[in-house]
């Protein structure tokens, strides 16, 4: 029996960061991860690190992670490929230009004053090959992309440096309470803490399940293609405003092509399967936005095992049936620009029962009372 | 039947070769394994489809057979042209053929994802014969990204469909019975060759010794000391090479190597190196599938888990020929055979296709005899499967032996982690050209059976296709609805 002041159940982006604050914080925590560290979502996402568009609930969380991002080496010990070249997203037509005017005025209403409007001849500036018929954008300028493995990884190597104990290929598989302490029986024998951090990603929703507290929430393949190099056209990171896109190129010319498009996945067996369809209308998209991109060669696509809350924002907070147990997960496929701040918070919470930022909108008993956020997006 | 009159009779199948939606049975690949298996199921009142990306059938062994420049029977040799009548059976079978169709992808579902004349389709069947055959093995020395160093079979592939020999000095180095039919070829074809570094470990013919009464009975053994012989007698050939370095600055200049018990290195000049080690499954398709695949000690490579008829993990999916685990051209044929007959038998329920079945699983032993030998015999040295220091192991991403090592120390315990870490295997060849290498240097590094370390998850689409081809796709209402937030 290997004993632990807080056991994290996954070794994902998000698991990896709160062993990391926990050990910090003089903790010594055990991540237990079924596969490798960074087998999911968190090591094969876009790597998009945007508080662009957020949902207003988790504007303040994405705010101050972007301050963590922008020291991601003080953090870590590793620059994590963080390139901070903003996130644009793009308005197709007047109509959508309003919507995203309406957006900016509502944050700043409500004192955040990252998402700033240019028109066409910026966003000319800014996005040289955009097609002709985009009339103006919206854009971060902080904001940008990591590599999401190397990412990860640079979480789980300096929590090791601070002594986080990493078990991989250890499944967790029932969690019981002793005496006070949460045993966590798992397929490579049982361990036990007075703390349990629930970080499992898509597999997150099976732990609250049986602690009492199901979630709506589905497994999915979020789907993502990417390219054989082609000339450098694009810095920023670019999205859309009427249809999902999120398209960027990277600095050895290879450019990726997603936009939350889902494939199928199955939990049990980690296998996905891609919706040609689907990866389709992204295809289409790209060309759209960008008429070059038509003769570029997809030479992979791919799609990481990612949980969906039915209502888009996380589970953030303690869970409402079991005393010591604490949720990070649901992260609906934006979860990897709050990795940074959300290991922070879980760890002020495991150590303090309390968080500094607004985390309420977050709690798993929205769920229950009645209490979900009100959809707090204009535009998406 | 004259080359010309095939070439006629594969226009007129090619003719009209619209994809139709739904298939009985999709074949790919136009191999022997493909053309056989496809034929038979015409045959056998199934709709079938052989969807090939050359632009003529045969396949790498057969390739150009109904179109080669090269009429003279004697330069490639009567098994090569045994490949016409397997053609001729096929396009006149009633199956249709479509070359120039690139496979990028498969489902689980058997929806087949075909490249064709620059737009794509998804095709659905009911039951998916992957025939793709074999590669070359990965041949890592120092200095094999230079110039003027090629594989055999890109060599071979250049006599078949061109009629072109290399040009200049030329040397082959290598093991299996491949090299010495190349030798063969290419000296029919008035090529000069300057010698052959044969890196057959001499530490193979203890192992190889079990299984030679078998070999004696089989086809192989009169032919392959007829090839022999007729090489040996023309070009000098140095036995137990254990090292080889190609030199040069921008282009093949020379070749250093150096047998076994003498550290002394020589060199060769010379213009061209064709490399060679022997042929490995192309497992690409069938592992983007997830199809379930194992590591074969004997042939140092993965090999797909089929059963006697060709079936794999995957319900209704099919794997015929060298892509199975490699056994030859004509065990290709039998292969195809089988799982021809046991699919017909499957859709038809028709007892005459399970007495074929058993024809075909009896044909199919005697073939596969003296391949044990073969096997254990040419299996190529560790030092040339495992490279060292600066040897680059993936050629799409100039990442180095000395790369890989150093990720396996920091902690990078597979395949797919060393895409992440070193972006090895990432490029357009998907680990074709590398993948193989990677496992067992990684093996090799932490001292683990290359089958725990696993291979590169494969993913679609298995070959490039544009934006423009993706975007062409079919649109369905789901897509079109998708919401989701980006």
């Amino acid at each position: 029996m290997h004993s632990a002041d807080v056991i994290v159940i996954g070794g994902g982006l998000h698991g990896c960061s709160a062993a990391l604050h926990l050990a910090r914080a003089g903790a010594k925590p055990i991540v237990l991860e079924k596969d490798h560290v960074a087998r999911h979502a968190s090591g094969v996402n876009a790597g998009g690190v945007r508080s662009l568009g957020r949902h207003l609930a988790e504007v303040p969380l994405s705010v101050a992670s972007l301050a963590l991002w922008q020291r991601i080496d003080d953090l870590v010990g590793d620059p994590c490929g963080f390139e901070s070249a903003g996130q644009i997203k793009v308005a197709e037509n007047e109509a959508e230009l309003d919507l995203l005017r309406a957006r900016v005025a509502q944050l700043q209403a409500l004192g955040f004053d990252h998402e700033e409007i240019i028109g066409r001849d910026e966003m000319r500036e800014q996005l040289p090959a955009l097609a002709p018929h985009c009339v103006g954008a919206v854009i971060c300028r902080d904001d940008g992309a990591a590599l999401p493995f190397r990412t990860t990884l640079a979480f789980k190597r300096k929590g090791e440096s601070l002594g986080v104990r990493f078990f991989e290929g250890t499944r967790a598989d029932s969690l019981t309470r002793v005496d006070g302490v949460w045993r966590v029986a798992t397929s490579a024998g049982t361990f036990e803490a007075p703390a349990v951090v629930n970080a499992a990603g898509a597999w997150a929703g099976r732990i609250a399940e049986q602690l009492g507290e199901p979630v709506p929430m589905v497994a999915t393949g979020l789907m993502l293609a990417i390219t054989a190099p082609v000339a450098n056209f694009v810095r920023p990171v670019v999205g859309a405003t009427g249809r999902p896109l999120s398209f960027k190129q990277y600095g050895n010319g290879t450019v990726m092509i997603g936009g939350g498009q889902r494939g199928r996945a199955e939990l049990d067996t980690n296998r996905t399967v891609l919706d040609y369809d689907k990866l389709a209308f992204n295809a289409r998209t790209a060309i759209d936005l960008f008429p070059r991109m038509r003769d570029a060669e997809i030479v992979r696509a791919w799609a990481g095992i990612e949980g969906m809350m039915a209502d888009d924002i996380p589970v953030i907070g303690p869970s409402s049936t079991s005393p010591g147990v604490w949720h990070a997960f649901g992260f609906s496929a934006h979860g990897f620009q709050l990795g940074p701040i959300v290991g922070a918070i879980v760890a002020e919470l495991v150590t303090t029962g309390r968080a500094r930022l607004p985390i309420e909108p977050f709690s798993i008993e929205r769920f229950t009372v009645g209490t979900l956020a009100r959809p707090g997006q204009l535009v998406r | 039947m004259s080359g010309a009159e095939v070439r006629r009779e594969y226009d007129a199948a090619v003719v009209g070769a619209n994809l139709r939606d739904e298939y009985d049975v999709a074949v790919v690949g136009a191999g022997p394994a493909g053309l056989a298996a496809a034929a038979r199921c015409a045959r056998a009142g199934l709709a079938t489809v052989l969807l090939d990306e050359q632009a003529a059938p045969g396949g790498q062994i057969y390739r150009a057979v109904t179109e080669s420049p090269l009429r003279d029977p004697a330069i490639l040799g009567a098994d090569y042209w045994a490949g016409e009548a397997i053609t001729r059976d096929f396009l006149g079978s009633g199956a249709q053929y479509v070359a120039g169709a690139t496979v990028w992808s498969l489902t689980p579902e058997l929806e087949i994802g075909v490249s064709l004349g620059g737009g794509s389709k998804l095709v659905q069947a009911r039951r998916v014969v992957i025939a793709t055959g074999a590669l070359e093995r990965p041949f890592p020395i120092p200095g094999w990204t230079l110039p003027g160093v090629m594989t055999a079979g890109a060599a071979q592939t250049m006599l078949k469909s061109s009629a072109i020999v290399p040009d200049g000095r030329t040397v082959l180095a290598g093991t299996g019975p491949l090299l010495w039919l190349l030798a063969w070829q290419l000296l029919n074809a008035g090529c000069k060759i300057e010698a052959i570094l044969d890196t057959t470990p001499a530490a193979n013919r203890s192992g190889a010794w079990r299984h030679v009464a078998d070999f004696i009975r089989s086809p192989y053994f009169l032919k392959g000391l007829k090839l022999l012989w007729a090489v040996r007698r023309r070009v000098a050939v140095i036995g137990n090479v254990t090292a080889i370095r190609a030199e040069g600055d921008g282009r093949l200049a020379g070749v250093t190597y150096s047998v076994e018990g003498s550290g002394i290195p020589i060199r060769l000049a010379a213009d061209n190196l064709l490399l060679h080690q022997g042929v490995v499954p192309n497992v690409n398709l069938a592992m983007s599938v997830g199809v379930e695949h194992r590591w074969s000690d004997v042939q140092a490579c993965w090999t797909p888990v089929v059963d006697a008829h060709g079936a794999t993990s995957i319900a209704g999916l099919f794997i015929a020929g060298d892509g199975a685990g490699i056994a030859g051209a004509e065990a290709a044929v039998s292969r195809g055979a089988v799982t021809a007959a046991h699919i017909a038998h499957e859709l038809k329920s028709d007892a005459a296709h399970a007495d074929a079945r058993q024809a075909a699983l009896a044909a199919l032993e005697r073939e596969s005899r003296g391949r044990g030998f073969l096997d254990h015999f040419y299996l190529p040295a560790k030092a040339f499967r495992v490279p060292t220091g600066d040897t680059i192991v993936c050629r799409c991403e100039e990442v180095t032996a000395r790369q890989v090592v150093e990720a396996v120390a920091l902690g990078c315990p597979g395949p797919n982690q060393m895409k992440s870490f070193l972006r090895c295997g990432m490029g357009p060849c998907q680990g074709r050209l590398c993948g193989l290498t990677v496992t067992e240097v990684i093996a090799d590094a932490r001292g683990i059976a290359p089958g725990e370390i696993g291979y590169f998850r494969i993913r679609p689409p298995v070959k490039p296709i544009t934006v423009a081809e993706l975007a062409a796709l079919p649109k369905s209402e789901a897509a079109v609805k998708a919401v989701v937030r980006v």
